[in-house]
């Protein structure tokens, strides 16, 4: 059984923070961490490698630094890491991001493809159907529960108020939620080896792929402009004894009809 | 691609058990607005087995013409053949613009939609609108788990497609007179388009109102201490005639329900009152709230920052002043009772 993981290394938004003078983010020493939702689907392809012995690759797209996000991986106990980098793939949204992803991803053998549902920087969610609709095979997404059984998986999908037991044959792409598992720590020895290896980097021209289908130029959206949420105006806040507070409360909103 | 050619606003017209979400009713408010600016029609696009009736109330709500796929295969949501149909549909009439609920239905059917017809997709929208000088779709959403917006365009594809979160627009008053107009479709071997089974359908049942559908809300953070505690906020909503809901770290420290909770993670709310107990209000909890009518705040700390967004705040002890603001509210409701 072959495994494929794709991960995305993001900042920490938890720890991002607004420069209130400048409306600016501070990205200043905000740490970058695995997508918490991928950390999930690393460690429901750990747990394959577990039961079956299942052959677990790693692969992310981003910039060089995205590299310590794959030994991470590798030090979890993925054994084998892909970096995705060029220049090329740059500005790429999630439609780019996605074919250039299905393209790694024809390089491979697979039976499973796991990614987080949603990244934590964008929550766009829209990665994971993408690539599975590039490489033409079915998706499954919100999945908190997978078993795999007679080359056929079974996900348990949630959606808002129900969950669904649904069953595919594989190849088959899932989008993970963190109720999939909490993710194993790093081992040491893991870690050791994680930092001898050499990771490889597929570049443009490691891929089949058309222009028109990477980076900036192969996205159908762009980002016109950002700014940050204008501050609605400061209301009234008041410190007085419980049951001045409790009064005042009330007759405000009496005042309003509310009550 | 010729973009001229791709004409009118459509709105997926999300159902589940054969009853139409609420987001589909919103995003045919805000369909009529981008319609209106456009000078074109709104339909909305209707999949499912057996739901022709619920035409009508997608014509009250501002559809100018539905179209109807009704097929066995289409009775539960299954990725493949809903995206295969709606695919077609696109292909067949060419919208300029294709809106979604951001659930979790919309937000698997969308994105395949969109890299089968190659199209782009902007997920969780909270804003949308026409660029009067090119007519193209502005589309606004957070970022950053809600810390910055983005204005996103897509200029040279069509249909330019967007999810819009639940809660976050306005649907229309419901015009009972409006002229039903339904327009079937169909796709051909639908039924051998599924690549799934489904085993099996588990309901949860939740005994609460939706908090999506409250009116008013009595929320609960961190600083409750614990599920114990939650029952002098279930006791305030219960005289406001409301519901409690709660941030994340209160749902992380299972104190309640996933379903309760409130911000990026969770639900986006706009009731009318929104009472935040024991909440310090991290962006990501005020992305879910902030549009709501008016806003509570009661908290020790006089530096939360629930406090910026808070149109009465309460600095204080919530534990002291939670019981005995429900009193003074059984009392003034009584007075107006009497009066």
């Amino acid at each position: 059984m072959k495994v494929i993981v794709c991960i995305k290394q993001v900042p920490n938004t938890n720890e991002v923070k607004l420069d209130q003078k400048t409306g600016t983010l501070i990205r200043e020493g905000v740490p970058s961490i695995i997508n918490p939702d991928d950390k999930a689907g690393l460690e429901a392809a750990l747990k394959l490698k577990d039961q079956f012995g299942a052959r677990v690759t790693v692969l992310s797209m981003g910039p060089p630094q995205a590299d310590a996000a794959l030994r991470e991986a590798l030090a979890m106990g993925v054994d084998e890491a892909v970096l995705i980098s060029d220049r090329a793939f740059g500005g790429a949204d999630t439609w780019a991001t996605s074919s250039t992803l299905a393209a790694a991803i024809r390089k491979l053998e697979y039976d499973i493809i796991i990614t987080g549902r949603q990244a934590i920087d964008g929550d766009t969610a829209q990665v994971g159907p993408q690539i599975s609709e590039h490489l033409g095979i079915p998706n499954i997404s919100y999945a908190e529960g997978i078993e795999v059984k007679d080359g056929h998986i079974t996900v348990k999908r949630q959606y808002e108020d129900r969950y669904h037991m649904i069953r595919a044959k594989l190849p088959c792409l899932i989008t993970a939620l963190s109720e999939l598992g909490e993710p194993r720590y790093m081992t040491p020895s893991g870690i050791f080896d994680a930092w001898q290896r050499e990771i490889p980097v597929w570049t443009r021209s490691d891929l089949t792929i058309d222009d028109s289908s990477i980076g900036l130029n192969g996205s159908p959206t762009r980002v016109k402009r950002s700014f940050t949420k204008a501050v609605k105006g400061k209301g009234t806040v008041i410190t007085l004894e419980p049951e001045e507070s409790a009064g005042w409360l009330a007759d405000r909103l009496s005042e309003k009809f509310i009550i | 691609m010729n973009i001229k050619e791709y004409k009118g606003v459509f709105v997926f017209a999300q159902q589940v058990d054969n009853k139409l979400a609420g987001v589909s009713f919103e995003l045919l408010g805000k369909g009529r607005d981008l319609a209106k600016d456009l000078g074109c029609d709104v339909t909305a696009v209707l999949l499912g087995s057996g739901v022709e009736p619920l035409c009508a109330s997608l014509t009250e709500y501002g559809a100018d013409r539905v179209i109807l796929v009704d097929d066995p295969a289409l009775a539960t949501y299954m990725t493949e053949p809903y995206a295969h149909a709606l695919s077609e549909v696109l292909k067949k009439y060419k919208p300029e613009i294709v809106l979604y609920g951001a659930t979790a239905i919309g937000r698997d059917l969308a994105p395949r939609v969109s890299a089968r017809v190659h199209t782009g997709l902007t997920a969780d929208c909270t804003g949308l609108d026409i660029e009067p000088e090119t007519q193209h779709l502005l589309m606004t959403r957070p970022a950053f788990g809600g810390n910055i917006m983005a204005t996103i365009i897509c200029a040279e594809f069509r249909p330019q497609m967007a999810t819009v979160r639940p809660g976050v627009m306005q649907r229309r008053e419901p015009d009972a007179s409006a002229p039903l107009k339904v327009e079937r479709f169909e796709v051909k071997d639908l039924a051998s388009r599924a690549n799934v089974d489904i085993l099996d359908i588990v309901k949860k049942v939740s005994g609460k109102m939706d908090i999506q559908d409250a009116k008013i809300l009595v929320s609960g953070g961190r600083g409750m201490g614990g599920p114990e505690n939650f029952t002098i906020l279930e006791a305030l909503a219960k005289v406001l005639g409301g519901t409690i809901s709660s941030s994340r770290a209160a749902v992380d420290a299972g104190w309640v329900e996933k379903d309760r909770q409130v911000g990026q993670t969770g639900k986006t709310v706009r009731p009318k009152l929104y009472i935040a107990c024991g909440i310090s209000g991290a962006i990501q909890h005020l992305a879910g709230m902030e549009e709501s009518d008016l806003i509570v705040a009661i908290n020790k700390d006089p530096g939360a920052p629930i406090f910026e967004v808070a149109d009465f705040g309460l600095v204080g002890d919530l534990f002291k002043i939670v019981p005995l603001f429900t009193e003074a509210v059984k009392k003034a409701i009584a007075k107006k009772a009497t009066a």
